[in-house]
């Protein structure tokens, strides 16, 4: 049971790699690639967090009572916002794919590539 | 490990594979978006109110701004003809 | 190979890549006995050095500022990236002349939430040290305002609220103030801590009470580059 968190990580990770090898539209793809980025999130939160502890903000909260991890949160949270860009230059790719092939389609994609 | 922590993770895996399962782009970036909000509920719960708050702004707003911006691209000329 | 070759070779080395990934699992500790002494060392010095409440905050802008230095330049050149590859082969296509939002209804609502949400976003960067939030966060729900005009009104007030030149130097002040933050720091000594209490004593990159100022150089320049991505996808809608 204290496993759980780990397990949904791996299981969002396959699962994310499952959809990108099964994809027929780019698009799908790049969005099969986010849940892959969200795995990583979850992992990195449940490897920061202490039984019974709260939020690393104490303000409210008095200095010497457990917390979870922050450093973590840290890194976290930039990711995520920068991961909005980095799949922003995806889908431009995926744009000026689709302007130059006409199709979105891998498997298409590799026919018209031979 | 509460129960809460216990549902929230099904609920999310049962997400993460309702998001792969999608295969038209449109109804896709529907899921993502009621993803997005599963994962705001995991990271609040795990309590990280700084990422939850990240993820919320990110998930809801600029990416799916963006992928349907994108989709609209993509589909436009069809509409047109 | 074929499509259904190249599932079957994935359903293999899936399964082998998810035993790895559960014998790694299997080898950390307890979910909920993280025992990492990094972690419990900053929650307890990190309010007493720093004077933040915001423990993550003090550590994104803080002690790992040259993480988030380099996650600002990832967020600067993707967008520079996606701005070069996107105005290549712009003028093609007709202008689709269908922006209007005709509901009354959204149109008001639209309008008087944009103040809100624009007052909202710069709430969030400025009570970064504070509460949870900070300029990344708050970047993104002032930038999200800018989109509502779209939304909710037209495109042609969409470009009328946010000029091209306006948010480039938006973006590149937030991106070179934060190096420019942190080269002071090197060259000179203490700062004043803003907010909550006194002076911070020196460091290098890590003045203390330069985090609000980086804060807001970040904030500056996340908002200001997703709106120059928002425009930049945009247009492409535009001109299909």
């Amino acid at each position: 049971m204290s496993y759980l968190p780990y397990a949904l990580a791996g299981w969002l990770f396959m699962i994310g790699l499952y959809g990108i090898v099964t994809s027929r539209h780019l698009v799908h793809l790049v969005v099969c690639l986010s849940v892959m980025q969200s795995s990583t999130y979850v992992f990195f939160l449940a490897v920061g967090y202490r039984e019974g502890a709260s939020a690393p903000i104490f303000k409210d909260y008095p200095l010497g009572k457990p917390a979870v991890d922050p450093v973590v949160q840290a890194l976290t949270l930039t990711d995520i916002v920068v991961s909005v860009t980095v799949t922003a230059l995806l889908l431009a790719l995926v744009i000026e794919i689709w302007k130059r092939a006409g199709t979105v389609d891998p498997d298409e994609l590799r026919q018209k590539q031979r | 490990m509460t129960a809460l922590q216990a549902m929230t993770i099904a609920l999310v895996a049962l997400g993460g594979l309702a998001v792969v399962l999608a295969y038209d782009p449109l109804r896709q970036a529907i899921v993502l978006g009621i993803y997005g909000v599963l994962l705001v509920i995991l990271f609040v719960v795990f309590q990280a109110p700084d990422v939850a708050l990240s993820e919320l702004v990110a998930g809801s707003v600029a990416f799916p701004l963006i992928l349907l911006a994108t989709l609209a691209k993509l589909h436009g000329r069809r509409e047109d003809e | 190979m074929s499509r259904r070759v190249r599932i079957r070779g994935f359903l293999v080395s899936a399964l082998v890549l998810a035993a790895l990934l559960g014998w790694g699992f299997a080898g950390l500790p307890d979910f909920g006995h993280f025992a990492g002494e990094y972690a419990q060392l900053l929650n307890r010095v990190a309010t007493g050095e720093r004077h933040a409440t915001n423990v993550v905050t003090s550590i994104v802008f803080d002690y790992r500022g040259v993480d988030t230095m380099g996650e600002e330049f990832i967020l600067f050149a993707a967008v520079i990236t996606v701005g070069m590859l996107l105005r290549e082969t712009r003028d093609e296509g007709r202008r689709a002349p269908r922006d209007e939002v005709r509901s009354d209804a959204i149109r008001l609502f639209g309008v008087s939430m944009v103040g809100a949400t624009v007052l909202l976003g710069l709430w969030i960067v400025a009570h970064g040290t504070i509460t949870p939030g900070g300029g990344f966060q708050g970047g993104v729900v002032c930038a999200s305002g800018l989109a509502l005009v779209y939304a909710a009104g037209s495109y042609r007030a969409y470009r009328a609220a946010g000029p091209y030149e306006f948010l480039e130097l938006g973006e590149s002040t937030g991106a070179g103030g934060y190096v420019a933050i942190g080269l002071a720091g090197l060259a000179a000594g203490s700062a004043l801590l803003a907010n909550v209490l006194p002076l911070g004593t020196a460091g290098e990159l890590n003045s203390a009470g330069t985090i609000t100022m980086l804060n807001a150089g970040v904030g500056l320049e996340v908002s200001a580059a997703l709106v120059l991505l928002f425009h930049e996808f945009l247009e492409e809608v535009e001109h299909r």
